[in-house]
């Protein structure tokens, strides 16, 4: 039964203008067409966006949750990668 | 005159949104997939919003003290004007589809030539219900080419759809001497211009799906003269269950 299922689709809204698309969530759709559709449909329908991206979730590669700990732990001890060294002038607002 | 052939046709309008958008709500929770499921509701959701505003248009031009709740709960069957395409079961997916693709086909050229309409209230609601429709037209189209040139069970379903539909989709274009009146008035558009766009859309659209017009050209109709199929009399008392139990109930 599985075999006969459509594929899985990752949907991307762009809320408005300017903004990144994100992440909103999955569908099932039997070709890019319809998954558009789908997702407008399933993920537009309170004027949620005004633009949207659909991949096969097939096409997305992901981190290993088992390496996880090599990929991202050694960055969380190089705390002089993060610009917070630096004295703030006075002058300077909104920082 | 002209005020009460306007009535008529606004009515008609509006019967056929609020009977077709009362079938598709049947797929509420039946849906093939949820996506689908979805999909159908919106669209008949889109028709209710369209039927809101035809009716109320109705009613003034009526004038006389009715609402769009009256129009839509309170009427007798054969008071009821919509062609009998709109009330025919929704039968499998692709029954559904196909009686939506070729609703959608008509209702599409019909609004854009209302747009024009020199009844400013009827060319606004044209206006805003034509971005639906486009959409509606375009994801019926879609289904339908999917279907005809799918598997060979969705292409033996979507034929034998097209094949039971064919006769009552001539009634889409009925004429009586309300339009002629309104015709007369460059008030709405001749039908034979959307019956000539519509005919452009459905061949077009079912040779890319593999698909075949009829040859049998038996047509049917009776709908817009308020005399229904035996299945309106059902889909009544579903739609008008509630007003009739509970006189002027409101949510």
């Amino acid at each position: 039964m599985s075999t006969n299922e459509w594929p899985l689709w990752e949907v991307f809204i762009r809320s408005k203008q300017g903004l990144n698309h994100k992440h909103v969530g999955s569908l099932r759709a039997p070709d890019a067409t319809l998954a558009l559709e789908n997702a407008r449909d399933v993920y537009t329908r309170r004027s949620e966006g005004i633009s949207i991206w659909v991949v096969e979730s097939a096409q997305i590669h992901a981190t290993d949750i088992d390496e996880a700990a090599s990929f991202f732990e050694p960055s969380d001890t190089k705390i002089y990668r993060h610009p917070t060294f630096y004295e703030v002038p006075d002058g300077v607002k909104h920082m | 005159m002209q005020e009460s052939a306007l009535f008529e046709y606004v009515l008609r309008l509006s019967d056929d949104s609020l009977i077709l958008a009362q079938r598709l709500g049947e797929w509420c929770g039946h849906g093939p997939i949820l996506e689908e499921d979805i999909a159908l509701t919106n669209i008949s959701l889109d028709l209710i919003g369209q039927a809101i505003s035809l009716y109320d248009l109705a009613a003034a031009l009526e004038g006389k003290g009715r609402d769009h709740d009256q129009l839509a709960y309170l009427r007798y069957e054969n008071e009821y004007k919509n062609v009998l395409l709109v009330e025919q079961p929704n039968g499998d997916f692709a029954m559904t589809l196909l009686r939506q693709f070729f609703f959608d086909a008509f209702r599409l050229p019909l609004y854009e030539a209302l747009m024009q309409s020199p009844v400013e209230q009827l060319a606004a609601i044209a206006a805003k219900s034509v971005k639906e429709t486009r959409y509606h037209l375009k994801h019926s189209s879609e289904w339908v080419i999917r279907m005809g040139d799918g598997t060979e069970e969705s292409h033996q379903r979507a034929q034998a759809a097209i094949d039971h539909l064919w006769r009552y989709t001539n009634e889409l274009f009925y004429e009586d001497a309300h339009d002629h009146a309104l015709q007369a008035a460059g008030k709405v558009p001749a039908m034979a211009e959307i019956q000539a766009k519509w005919m452009a859309t459905v061949t077009s659209i079912l040779s890319e799906a593999t698909l075949e017009i009829p040859k049998n050209n038996w047509k049917f109709d009776g709908g817009r003269e308020g005399r229904h199929s035996e299945h309106m009399g059902y889909l009544l008392s579903d739609l008008q269950y509630m007003q009739r139990a509970y006189p002027n109930m409101e949510w």
